[in-house]
């Protein structure tokens, strides 16, 4: 089974964020990670492989930094990667990056191709199915399962609300996965080692130029949410803070 | 005159009653605008649906309709829409931002060569241009979105983001047009099975008049005794965000969110939760919100009545000393 994963670098959770003088994007000198769900897609591929064999690739869009999530991927066991790199790409909609992605593999094939089902920078939740589209595949989303079987694949979307669904469809296919489908790997020593030697392709913007075109919906401006709410922040040290607490629990939300 | 269309959302002949929210929002962006406002209900014998939308201030509904469009398959529904868009178009395209939704939103935009901003939460109208408000970074920021292309535009709307019950009602039934789209069998690719629940809901979580919650802030799977022991304290239940049931610490019945429970207590005591976009749609109802959390930053506190930067902790054991006094 030869699988594509497609990861994405973005800020790490509980990093203190910026805005850049523009008022336009975030301020770069931040910490970053893997996006979570994509964490899990390359563990799914790579537990496919094993059960199966293949081969399992990685591919991201993004400046010389996002290199780091394709050496973590193959210190866990990813066999190839691909860096679409750029500092362009981060500005690029979904469905540009998607497109980009597609001009860089369109030698390949590939049985299955896994995104996570939404970054935590944009949280578009759409580049896997626009990925599908493009290539012309079947796709399913929001997947907690995988089975190959002999007509291709099944499935298990997570719905909302706690509900679940099993789909049978053909391969290849486009799957986009949720986070907790699987438990995740840590990268042994023997694995960044060999990491090393594994084989990395750099595809620069020009390179697929010809592919994407203007992105079709722009960020006028980004800035700190207003506040809704009157929040009253309490203080001081937690044996007051306690006390003060109680105090509205009981007095102003009546629920002691 | 250009259009607004709503595609109401339909499970199994049942109107997902979140499309009235959709409604109220193509109400909204109608009156700003001036352009003519239309409901599309989609599926497989949906007239009465498409009847019970007809009684909203809209100029016309449309019952799109097919045998092939039930079950729920991304081919058919990206099919019919594409084609019913083609005859019917329209300047913007409005939808609740569901996991039906999100599931071919994406993959009809891109077979009409056009975009989906996704997960709005506000639109305002400013010299003729409008701009879609959406979270980004996990909610820490929101973006002003303009749309570029020449359309239609897809624009899915963040649960909650509008009121159901500011929908207008018309001063007569709106016209409804049925529109039969013939769907070929050999597009069909997915074949999904039946919807199920993984296990018996063991608890009932909307029920409850008192939630403590727990996020990636506990840490440990050890430290969930503590929020235990608050809840026990204040009588409430004990609930947590998506990656404390993903890790086992507690069963999948106990979680908030999207993915989960959406519940609206009178207290959500919220322990080292972020307050990530899909826990927050979960929750974002409850009466009051108190939220304790060591990153002063968290998007928790944007929603919060009460918040506490700090430990949790350090601030959980004397809290549950109090509560026991309080209660003596």
């Amino acid at each position: 089974m030869k699988i594509l994963v497609c990861m994405k670098q973005v800020p790490q959770k509980d990093a203190p964020l910026k805005l850049n003088e523009a008022g336009t994007w975030i301020r770069e000198d931040v910490s970053y990670e893997v996006n979570e769900p994509d964490a899990f897609a390359l563990e799914e591929a790579l537990r496919q492989k094993e059960k199966h064999t293949g081969e399992v690739v990685v591919i991201t869009a993004g400046p010389v930094r996002a290199m780091q999530v394709l050496r973590e991927a193959l210190a866990k066991g990813a066999d190839r990667a691909i860096h679409l790199e750029g500092d362009a790409f981060v500005g690029l909609d979904a469905y540009n990056t998607a497109r980009a992605i597609a001009a860089a593999v369109k030698d390949e094939k590939f049985d299955l191709i896994f995104t996570g089902l939404q970054s935590d920078d944009y949280g578009y939740a759409q580049t896997g199915v626009i990925l599908a589209q493009i290539l012309g595949l079947p796709h399913a989303t929001i997947i907690m399962h995988i089975e190959k079987n002999d007509a291709g694949i099944r499935v298990k979307r997570e719905l909302e609300a706690g509900f679940f669904q099993f789909v049978d469809m053909p391969s290849p296919a486009v799957l986009t996965i949720q986070s907790g489908i699987n438990k995740l790997r840590y990268a042994t020593l023997i694995g960044i080692k060999q990491a090393k030697n594994k084989p990395l392709r750099k595809v620069t913007l020009a390179e697929v130029q010809s592919a994407i075109g203007g992105n079709l919906q722009k960020i006028e401006k980004l800035y700190i949410p207003q506040k809704s709410k009157n929040t009253e922040f309490l203080e001081g040290p937690p044996a007051e803070v306690a006390k003060k607490l109680v105090e509205k629990l009981k007095n102003e939300l009546r629920v002691i | 005159m250009d259009t607004v269309l709503v595609i109401v959302e339909q499970r199994e002949g049942k109107l997902n009653r979140v499309s009235w929210e959709t409604i109220a929002a193509g109400q909204a962006i109608a009156a700003q605008t001036g352009w003519t406002l239309e409901a599309a209900v989609v599926g497989s014998g949906v007239a009465a649906i498409a009847s019970e939308v007809a009684a909203k201030k809209l100029a016309k509904v449309y019952d799109v309709e097919s045998s092939k469009l039930e079950p729920y398959t991304p081919d058919a529904f990206v099919h019919a829409l594409h084609e019913f868009l083609g005859k019917h178009p329209a300047k913007l395209v409005l939808m609740p931002h569901t996991y039906q939704v999100r599931d071919f939103v994406p993959k009809l935009a891109t077979a009409l060569e056009t975009t989906a901003i996704s997960d709005v939460i506000g639109v305002r109208y400013e010299g003729g241009k409008l701009l879609f408000t959406r979270q980004m970074f996990q909610g820490k920021f929101v973006a002003d979105v303009s749309f570029a292309g020449s359309g239609p535009c897809f624009v899915t709307f963040q649960n909650g983001s509008f009121r159901a019950d500011k929908v207008e009602a018309g001063t007569a039934p709106a016209p409804i047009e049925t529109v039969n789209i013939e769907i070929p069998d050999s597009i069909l690719r997915n074949k999904p099975q039946e919807v199920f629940k993984e296990a018996k809901q063991a608890v009932d979580l909307t029920q409850a008049e008192i939630i403590v919650s727990v996020g990636r802030g506990i840490k440990e799977q050890k430290n969930i005794d503590l929020a235990k022991q608050l809840a026990d304290a204040l009588g409430g239940e004990l609930a947590a965000s998506r990656p404390i049931c993903d890790s086992g610490w507690l069963p999948m019945d106990r979680q908030i969110g999207s993915s989960g429970q959406t519940v609206a207590p009178k207290l959500y005591l919220a322990l080292g939760i972020s307050g990530a976009i899909q826990h927050i749609v979960g929750m974002k109802g409850s009466r009051s919100i108190v939220a304790i959390n060591k990153d002063s930053e968290a998007p928790i506190f944007e929603i919060a009545d009460f918040a506490i930067v700090g430990n949790l902790f350090d601030i959980v054991p004397p809290l549950i000393e109090e509560i026991k006094k309080a209660k003596a």
